[in-house]
């Protein structure tokens, strides 16, 4: 049978375009709606009522609300990449080709077969599964769990990244109004016309609020007019910013605030979503309030709506989900929303009021038109097997009536939004005459106005607002007038007869329906001693699901409360915390994903050698060349050839990425002395020394050279890795701890690129480019640095070396490093020189027994290194205190060793642990590690640096490596870690 | 009551409402043998042990606010026991292996799903490392097993192999780990020690401790001063505070560790994934939620919630690793206020004084070590002795620099 | 999270970085080891108000002392560290 596309909607009234036809699908049946829509009105419109399974007993669920609140709705949007699992229908906006499956049945929404879990519902109360799956211990993963988690969960998410983009944007503002209801109105224009930098986030597409679904009048028109008036005058002030479709998500220190903004539109190239991070000076918290349902029988089958949400469909959309509603209500905003409904002709049957007589307009009015008002009663039961066909009425005596209907509304109070006024750890209060809570009071910069503090009426929003606005804007130096406020109707105060769940039904009365928490399900943990609130909500899930229990958290503990006869102040509500409703973790990531997750450093000299075939890899956030291949060569063979290449002639390497700090000052000298271990005193102008930086606690921070060009002229250099932290370091000292000391240091790493350029033919090269200084030995020995000249470019030159070859370290200012790259090659050519990349360089600095990054791990001492004569013991350093500790100064410490492998066939991996030969692997046996490794083409075999313990007494013995991973091991001689030219004269000669 | 399917039927067809109290909520007496401040997970597991092994039952827990309520209730869940020192792997495997019997132990199913730990690596460097680590464990009894870039995309569905910033490589995988129920485990033992006669005494504040010489012969609560022959710390997050109150200085920090959970979902994920790049970490947990978490916040807190920046950052970190997860929502952030040491590992040992223990400094690992960490202190109470799997925990390591820091930080909180 | 640098004026959280409590200082080098260990590695770590040092890192790069209170994480007050025991020479 098919339904209308209009079968649920009046002729007249609602924001729709009745002209403007939308097609969408829902789980694969086609579907017509209007613009102005949202998936729930279409859906209602359309007569469908049955859209989504509980999460536990797999119950027919319908729409229950309108926004945010909505606990059933959740569907799955799209398809393939794009489905977007667990979208509440209320908060979409309808488009176009829209697809929206049903989540959480099999095979089918309307026939699921795990709804047997129904059946079982009396075996399957709060915890049960604490009880019970424990045995074997094993069947809990390899069984129990498996079945629960396909029964568990909601929608299903796709594995294919999301297309989709997503932005960022800081924003700055004096006033801060979160919600464009009246009270946020208000706000925002008085804060606005006072001149104060103003952003108003509304989190539906349309200002307006809950003015919006009711039938109110102000100033004696139609709040309509009101409305277009206030949106009119905030669009032309230049200073308010208003954000729609903005969910202010979170409220952070110092009145920072995160908001996620949803970007209108089906174009799929744009960003779908936009995250803000909003600086605010005051906020003003106008987030309106949310009903909540009562607990009963049978409250949770399709066609049981809040009160509210039928305003809303009805003046929204001018959608009806029910012909003969029944209103039953605690409260007097239900007697509201029956008369809206009876005023579209709509046939209510009765208003069920568990509260005593009164007499008000509404009440009045409601009875002029013939509706049945039923005092003191309750619903007890929904009758009906797959929708409401009816309910249960009891009054006060204990007598029952069936009142046929095909809807309910239920309104059970309003609860205010205060989730943002809570989520920097203030308490919320409980309210006994609101019997709600009301937001901890306000704390300077966050303001709760209106609902959202629990005053509930219109006058009262406006004139809350206002006052906001004038009390923020006056304190923040705005002079702010207060408004002649606007007129309202007169409407009835808000009253309420408490009441959270209806008493003596057998059948399941829901607390949260998403998580298919009852009050059995309540009583039972309090019962068991799970009392605190959180307890409860723990143990039952209670609030946990993604509608936050935002119609459930307040009647659940009430209900609570009462099983523990406590009053509802004293057990007190679980914390709030970000977000207020839930956020894709993709606006939250925005930018920062696939290869922008992190910055890509680049060298000055990435292209040059690129363009010459090198092949780069990832070093922390650096792509640095790791070998450049002739045709046909794998990196082994490219590595091997560039070792040779230095070795035998020359080579040269980018050493960029190296930190490099620029000091000067009469105490730059005093201040290197105390920040590295060996001594910086005598130093000469025109020489570098290799330093070793402490931490405090003894263990090496990081090495690198000092260079000296004059006496209170300093460079020095740091391992890449470690070029940060070393700035911060120095920084730290200079401006924390010594600040008498007459320094001054910059980083200079990026303004200056470099080259290594090592091997026998080294200095004929470098020669043939530079004109100052002369290199020759005398003039320019092992160690020696100067500033010098290439042509007309300033350089600084080095005479230090990593690959234990005569080399240069080579800096001209970063713009020129490719000219000097290209000169270096060009006067090199006739030596067939190498460019070489870090393979290669490691390589030789294994071969040389130079410690680097793996050796540095930030657990090692000098002496663990075997530089244990650097450190100074005439001179206090950092780190000179505590280095002699015992856990620093144990002789059994693993110290750096070489080690080959007895069988040059045999493979060394980096990783393997060390124990004696024959030993067993296990961490008794364990002496030490293998920590790097290469090929050297010198050596003609595998070598590698390792700590081992006693190490230096046993250069001769034989230990094995063992790599328990692959079950591999492989006996080794331990060597010293200088593989090549112990005494260094390739390096000096 | 035996839990059982058998308890559960009798009781559901008595309507749910014959169910015992799963502990008594005890009022506190004048003096115990030993009381454990603090009813987190360590607590209330160092009062299970005291009388379950030790025969020590004058016992009481007593708690500020409700058990479970600190760390224990607010962490990713991840229990594993792949460490490289040998300070601290013998003691995470034990609790590995306690952890593997405990829900029978307690008759409490604390959920301990071994669906595998596996570290993400992204360049050789990064693989030695994890190599080194995973023949460590090996050689000290735990398993682990180094794999290859394709066993890892077999394994794990969704991880970003076409655009990532940082390629992974290959990973650590450890299968026996996984994750538990994190409030299970404070009420499972809360249940098991009650049973055996412990006090659990909730919204019971320590505000002051009475010291006697090197004693201490007394605390001061909110409910009174109860008097103890010993006196047990198990307050991470706290334990400065309890410390200052006996006029001691502890090597800790308290900062604030954020966490995060989406919304629900059908499974999605099938094991734990830890991103070596990205401070990131990521399960699924049996209702359908993605626990995650990242860094600490990076500044001393003691405030239970954090900031945007590390919630952009564990979010970007999310995106990085699995790309699909651009479209799933976050549903809930929360914070836990953890212990930094000065190394990054745990204390557990007589503080200065004769008869006051802590049990503290967690750092981000202190659910996974819950058992032992209780079963350790248990045996430090009972004998005032550390066992051989806390030796290393001692306080005075820091003065004799024999530290057992993982990550070569050094004395720095926030670089652990 | 935001504070007010003496240089830049008011930035947010993540231009900064934390390293724990301002108020230790190095003791003299002969000192001995005990207050040495105590330098490095005790804190006093108290809820509430707390002398820290922070860096401007991606900003000014200055180090600062920043009086926080940890319950609530207001921030009462900013100084450069530089300011707090004099300014080092030279700098500026």
């Amino acid at each position: 049978m098919d339904v209308s596309p209009d079968a649920y909607r009046l002729k007249s009234g609602g924001r729709i375009d009745r002209t403007s036809r939308l097609a969408f699908t829902f789980d694969g049946r086609r579907y017509k709606g209007l613009v102005g829509d949202t998936l729930a009105s279409a859906l209602l419109a359309n007569g469908v009522r049955l859209v989504g399974r509980s999460f536990k007993y797999h119950r027919r669920r319908g729409i229950l609300g309108f926004g945010v609140e909505e606990p059933n709705a959740l569907l799955t949007i799209g398809r393939g990449a794009r489905a977007e699992p667990n979208t509440r229908a209320t908060m979409v906006e309808l488009t176009e080709g829209l697809e929206a499956t049903s989540q959480n049945r099999w095979p089918t929404l309307s026939l699921d077969l795990q709804a047997v879990n129904g059946l079982a519902g009396r075996f399957l109360g709060a915890g049960f599964y604490y009880k019970t799956f424990k045995w074997p211990p094993a069947a809990w993963t390899g069984l129990y769990e498996k079945v629960i988690r396909r029964a568990a969960g909601l929608g299903r998410a796709s594995h294919a990244a999301d297309p989709d983009r997503y932005d960022k944007s800081f924003a700055f503002c004096d006033v801060l109004v979160v919600g464009g209801g009246p009270a946020g109105l208000m706000a925002a224009l008085v804060a606005g016309r006072a001149g104060a930098r103003v952003i108003l986030a509304n989190e539906m597409p349309a200002l307006g609020g809950r003015l919006r679904y009711e039938d109110r009048r102000i100033d004696g028109r139609g709040a309509a007019l009101w409305l277009g008036e206030i949106e009119r005058e905030l669009a032309a002030l230049a200073n308010v910013t208003l954000l729609r479709r903005t969910t202010v998500f979170g409220a952070y220190d110092h009145g920072t605030f995160g908001a996620v903004q949803q970007l209108a539109g089906t174009d799929e190239r744009l960003p779908r979503q936009r995250f803000w991070q909003i600086s605010a000076g005051a906020a003003v918290l106008a987030t309106g309030a949310i009903e909540r349902s009562i607990a009963f029988a049978g409250n949770d089958l399709p066609g049981v709506m809040l009160a509210s949400a039928a305003q809303g469909y009805l003046f929204e959309h001018a959608v009806v989900a029910g012909w003969r509603p029944v209103v039953f209500t605690t409260n007097s905003s239900g007697y509201a929303a029956a008369l809206d409904l009876v005023r579209a002709g709509i046939a209510v049957q009765a208003v069920i009021d568990n509260g005593p007589v009164v007499d008000s307009a509404t009440a009045r009015a409601l009875h002029e038109a013939g509706v049945p008002l039923f005092r003191h009663a309750v619903v007890e039961r929904v009758l009906g097997g797959r929708a409401v066909g009816g309910v249960v009425m009891r009054d006060e005596l204990g007598g029952r009536r069936e009142l046929e209907c095909d809807q309910l509304l239920v309104s059970g109070g309003w609860n205010p939004t205060l989730h943002l006024a809570a989520h920097r750890g203030g308490r919320p209060r409980w309210d006994d005459q609101l019997a709600t809570f009301l937001p901890p009071p306000a704390d300077g910069d966050l303001m709760p106005v209106g609902a959202a503090a629990g005053r509930f009426a219109l006058e009262d929003c406006l004139a809350d607002g206002a006052m906001a606005a004038v009390d923020l804007c006056r304190r923040l130096g705005h002079a702010a007038r207060t408004p002649t406020l606007p007129q309202t109707d007169e409407a009835e105060a808000y009253r309420i007869t408490p009441l959270f769940a209806v008493e003596g039904a057998g059948a399941k009365a829901f607390v949260d329906l998403q998580n298919d928490v009852t009050v059995a399900d309540l009583r039972q943990a309090a019962a068991e001693g799970y009392r605190s609130i959180e307890h409860a909500k723990r143990y039952t899930t209670l609030g946990m699901a993604t509608d936050q229990g935002k119609t459930a958290n307040v009647t659940g503990l009430a209900i609570l409360a009462e099983a523990l006869a406590r009053p509802v102040a004293e057990v007190g509500t679980t914390g709030f915390r970000p977000p207020y409703t839930p956020v894709p973790i993709g606006a939250l990531a925005h930018h920062h994903r696939g290869p922008h997750f992190a910055p890509v450093r680049r060298t000055p000299l990435h292209a040059a050698q690129a363009a010459r075939g090198a092949v780069f890899f990832e070093t922390g956030l650096w792509l640095r060349a790791r070998y450049v291949p002739r045709r046909g060569e794998d990196m082994a063979a490219a590595a091997r050839r560039e070792v040779q290449g230095v070795r035998a002639g020359v080579g040269v390497v980018d050493v960029s990425p190296l930190g490099k700090i620029e000091l000067g000052g009469a105490d730059a000298r005093g201040f290197l002395e105390r920040l590295y271990c060996n001594g910086m005193a005598t130093l000469r102008p025109g020489r570098a020394r290799y330093g070793l930086m402490l931490r405090e606690d003894g263990m090496v921070l990081d090495d690198g050279t000092v260079w000296c060009f004059g006496e209170g002229h300093f460079m020095v250099t740091t391992t890449t890795a470690n070029a940060a932290a070393v700035l911060s370091h120095m920084e730290l000292y200079h401006q924390h701890f010594w600040p008498e000391l007459d320094v001054q240091f910059a980083s200079v790493s990026e303004q200056w690129a470099g080259l290594a350029v090592a091997g026998p033919q080294s200095r004929a090269v470098l020669q043939r480019v530079v004109d100052e200084p002369a290199l020759d030995d005398a003039a320019f020995p092992f160690m020696a640095v100067a500033e010098g000249r290439i042509g007309n470019v300033t350089c600084r030159i080095a005479r230090i070396s990593f690959s234990g070859e005569r080399a240069f370290e080579v800096y001209v200012p970063a713009g020129h490093a490719e000219a000097l790259l290209d000169c270096l090659l060009e006067a090199g050519a006739v030596d067939g020189i190498t460019l070489y990349g870090l393979e290669a360089m490691g390589t030789m600095r294994i071969e040389k027994g130079h410690v680097a990054g793996a050796e540095l791990d930030g657990r090692t001492t000098p002496r663990d290194l075997g530089l244990g004569r650097m450190q100074s013991r005439k001179k206090p350093h950092v780190g000179s205190a505590l280095r002699d500790r015992p856990g620093l100064t144990d002789p059994a410490r693993p110290v750096l060793v070489g080690l080959v492998s007895v069988d040059p066939g045999e493979r060394l991996r980096a990783g393997a642990l060390l124990v004696p030969e024959g030993a067993e692997a296990v961490q008794a046996n364990d002496q030490g590690r293998v920590t790097s490794i290469a090929s050297s083409p010198g050596i003609g075999q595998q070598i590698a640096l390792g700590f081992l313990a006693h190490g230096r007494e046993r250069v001769g013995q034989r230990v094995d490596a063992v790599f328990p991973l692959y079950r591999e091991r492989v006996t080794v001689e331990v060597r010293q870690p200088c593989f090549m030219d112990p005494d260094g004269e390739r390096l000096r000669g | 009551m035996r839990y059982s399917v058998w308890s559960l039927i009798r009781q559901g067809l008595a309507g749910n409402r014959g169910w015992p109290e799963a502990w008594r909520d005890a009022a506190p007496k004048e003096h115990y043998d030993v009381v454990v401040v603090g009813g987190g997970g360590h607590g209330l597991a160092t009062a299970y042990y005291l009388a379950a092994l030790h025969g020590v039952t004058k016992v009481a827990v007593l708690e500020k606010g409700w058990i479970g309520g600190g760390n224990t209730g607010r962490n990713t869940t991840i229990v594993r026991s792949n460490y490289l020192l040998p300070g601290n792997e013998p003691f995470y495997e034990h609790s590995l292996k306690l952890w593997e019997g405990l829900s029978a132990e307690l008759d409490f199913n604390v959920m301990f799903s071994q669906r595998g730990v596996l570290n993400l690596c992204h360049s050789d460097a990064q693989r030695d490392v994890f190599a080194r680590r995973g023949n460590a464990m090996l050689m000290m009894g735990a398993d682990a097993e180094l794999l290859d870039r394709e066993a890892v995309r077999a394994m794990v569905p969704g991880l970003d192999f076409t655009s990532a910033r940082f390629p992974i490589t290959g990973g650590l995988l450890q299968r026996r780990a996984g994750t538990a129920r994190h409030d299970a485990v404070a009420w499972g033992y809360a249940r098991a020690a009650s049973a055996l006669g412990v006090d659990i005494i909730q919204n019971c504040e320590v505000t002051g401790m009475v010291r006697e010489g090197d004693r201490i012969s007394a605390v001061e609560t909110t409910r009174g001063t109860i008097r103890a022959d010993k006196v047990g710390l198990a307050v991470a997050g706290n334990s400065s505070r309890l410390a200052a109150m006996a006029g001691l200085r502890l090597p800790i920090e308290s900062h604030v560790l954020q966490a995060f959970v989406s919304e629900g979902l059908k499974p999605w994920l099938d094991t734990v994934v830890t991103f070596g790049a990205g401070h990131f970490y990521v399960s699924q947990s049996d209702k359908g939620g993605l626990v995650f978490g990242g860094d600490i916040d990076g500044y001393n807190s003691y405030a239970q919630r954090g900031n945007l920046p590390m919630v952009e950052h564990v979010a970007a970190g999310a995106v990085a690793l699995f790309p699909a997860l651009g479209r799933v929502r976050l549903l809930r952030s929360w914070g836990g206020l953890v212990d930094m040491t000065m190394d990054g590992s745990p204390i557990i040992d007589r503080l200065p004084l004769a008869n006051l223990y802590l049990n503290g400094g967690w750092c981000y690992g202190g659910f996974k070590a819950t058992p032992a960490s209780g079963w350790c202190f248990a045996y430090t109470l009972a004998r005032d002795e550390p066992h051989e799997l806390n030796a290393a925990y001692r306080l005075d390591r820091f003065a004799s620099g024999h530290l057992i820091d993982e990550r070569g930080a050094g004395p720095q909180p926030s670089w652990h | 999270m935001r504070i007010t640098c003496p240089h830049c004026g008011s930035r947010g959280l993540a231009e900064f970085t934390q390293q724990g409590d301002a108020s230790p200082l190095r003791p003299d080098d002969d000192a001995g080891e005990a207050a040495w260990v105590d330098f490095v590695h005790f804190r006093d770590n108290p809820r509430g108000e707390h002398r820290e040092l922070w860096q401007h890192v991606l900003g000014c790069r200055a180090w600062l002392v920043v009086t926080r209170d940890t319950a609530s994480h207001a921030i009462l007050r900013v100084e450069a560290a530089a300011d707090v025991r004099g300014r080092p020479r030279g700098w500026t």
